[in-house]
């Protein structure tokens, strides 16, 4: 079974791999605003040196990791909710339900696809570029790089199972823009794409690192800046698997409601 | 049609624009958050940061609401839909740009607006006759740059089908870029938004006329009132890529 879900994974990657002159567009535009953003953190950190406890050039390698991991942890929406959103609202869900794997399963394998060819088709190249034209402080160990990952993997399922969480309130709303507009703005603000979680001040940054968003950016660009070393980064990680494994089981148990309400028309 | 068809969902719409309204509004309060930590960014205080926010918001949202569709250009040349427009007798620009118009989008303006009224209430100017006049005309020459801008990008479509996105980066990348004072840019970046793309003449010229300051790049004066003749210069230009766009275009499977 676990050889059929990697199958899917597969397909997941190749099926975005297509799309080459989109990719390329998309790494053009990723450049762009990270140096516009670049520039901005520039002038702040000018002012404000070591804000939230990044050296200005911490600062700007989190831009560039930033732009990296946009379309990997689809924080501005682009993953495949919206396609499971349209299936739920025609009824195309039933076939899927139909088949003999998992809903959950097999839309997460799909996805964890997707965001592997983000990853590198989205990720490498404005990294590469933002450490060309700037300062940037990226690590040098193997072992970081490597945390890194495992974070970043981490940080893909918590993505995941808040937008399959999402995608299943279409079961009772039928329509996904309100939804998918509300995964947009939340997966923007509180994942640090616009500002560092470590930046936003008092409280509202105290509940913004615990939400489910910092496992998607905040937490691995800290993995890979060096903030978490040894037993902090087993925590950081922790913390991720935690709030992976807990949206979860919170899909899985709307599923089971979910799937209960389906009424197939004229079957 | 579009707008009768989304208010036909009252409630649908006004969620939409709320959180339209709010979506548009995360880069502002970013920028509260950083001045939650400074007073001073790119020697602008928090009223003109706001100033620059708001003219370059009203004015990107206007081309927004009437331009916004353009990017969905490249799928119509992909899936080949774009044969129907042409068939019709009306031009295709104004159908493309009535596709799926969304009033949603009014949103964006209202946000901006609100922006720019809070900052001209706390702004510390001296206002003159030929100031007063000046902000109307940004924002509306600033939408018509925005909007060639759009349509250049559409044009850019029918070459590229799925480079979609290079469109957003001087879009929405430029309008992210104008929110901030150009100090804050290197010297480049600012002579490529002036001269290239001329996005400058949304409100950064016309704006540090306003306020006052000094201009990065020291350009003569009287380019800070030439906004409207470089905004029909650009409409222009993109008329014309859009009509060599259009002849060659070739309908999918020929």
């Amino acid at each position: 079974m676990g050889g059929f879900y990697a199958a899917v994974v597969v397909r997941g990657f190749r099926r975005y791999a297509t799309y080459r002159t989109a990719t390329a567009a998309g790494v053009f535009t990723n450049t762009v605003f990270g140096l516009i953003i670049s520039y901005s953190y520039i002038a702040l950190w000018d002012q404000r040196p070591h804000l939230g406890g990044y050296s200005e050039a911490q600062a700007l390698s989190y831009v560039w990791i930033s732009q990296a991991l946009l379309m990997t942890m689809a924080l501005m929406g682009g993953g495949g909710e919206a396609e499971l959103v349209e299936r739920i609202r025609s009824g195309d869900i039933a076939v899927d339900l139909y088949r003999p794997a998992d809903l959950q399963t097999w839309w997460l394998a799909a996805d964890l696809g997707r965001a592997a060819f983000h990853l590198l088709g989205r990720g490498v190249v404005p990294l590469t570029a933002g450490a060309l034209l700037f300062d940037l402080a990226l690590p040098a160990a193997p072992l970081t790089w490597l945390l890194f990952l495992a974070s970043v993997a981490l940080g893909a399922v918590v993505s995941f199972a808040v937008r399959f969480l999402l995608a299943l309130s279409a079961f009772w709303l039928l329509d996904g823009t309100g939804v998918s507009q509300m995964a947009m703005l939340s997966g923007l603000f509180f994942s640090g794409m616009l500002l560092p979680l470590t930046v936003f001040p008092g409280f509202l940054g105290e509940v913004a690192r615990a939400l489910p968003w910092a496992a998607m950016l905040q937490v691995p660009a800290d993995i890979l800046l060096g903030r978490h070393r040894g037993s902090g980064a087993a925590l950081a990680l922790a913390f991720q698997a935690g709030w992976a494994v807990l949206l979860l089981a919170a899909g899985r148990a709307l599923q089971a409601v979910a799937t209960r309400r389906v009424v197939v028309q004229g079957g | 049609m579009w707008v009768r068809s989304t208010l036909a969902y009252r409630v649908s719409f006004l969620l939409t624009t709320v959180g339209n309204l709010a979506a548009t509004g995360l880069d502002f309060i970013t920028i509260l958050l950083m001045f939650s930590h400074i007073t001073v960014l790119g020697g602008f205080t928090l009223p003109e940061v706001a100033f620059l926010y708001g003219t370059c918001s009203t004015s990107f949202g206007l081309a927004d609401l009437v331009m916004g569709s353009m990017d969905r250009l490249g799928q119509r040349v992909r899936d080949g839909t774009l044969d129907t427009l042409l068939l019709r007798p009306v031009p295709v620009l104004a159908q493309v740009a009535a596709d799926r118009f969304a009033l949603r989008r009014l949103g964006r303006i209202i946000q901006g607006l609100g922006v720019l009224g809070w900052s001209l209430a706390r702004v510390d100017v001296h206002w003159t006759v030929g100031s007063v006049a000046l902000l109307p005309l940004m924002l509306l020459s600033g939408a018509a740059l925005f909007s060639a801008v759009f349509v250049a990008g559409g044009a850019f479509q029918f070459v590229a089908g799925d480079a979609a996105e290079v469109q957003n980066s001087v879009t929405y990348g430029g309008a992210t870029m104008l929110q901030y004072p150009p100090a804050v840019f290197a010297r480049d970046l600012v002579r490529g938004v002036t001269f290239v793309v001329p996005l400058a003449f949304v409100n950064w010229l016309p704006a540090l006329h306003i306020l006052g300051e000094p201009d990065p790049l020291g350009l003569p004066g009287w380019l800070d009132f030439a906004s409207p003749a470089v905004a029909l210069v650009c409409c222009a230009l993109a008329g014309l890529a859009w009509r060599a766009g259009l002849r060659s275009y070739r309908s999918t499977g020929s």
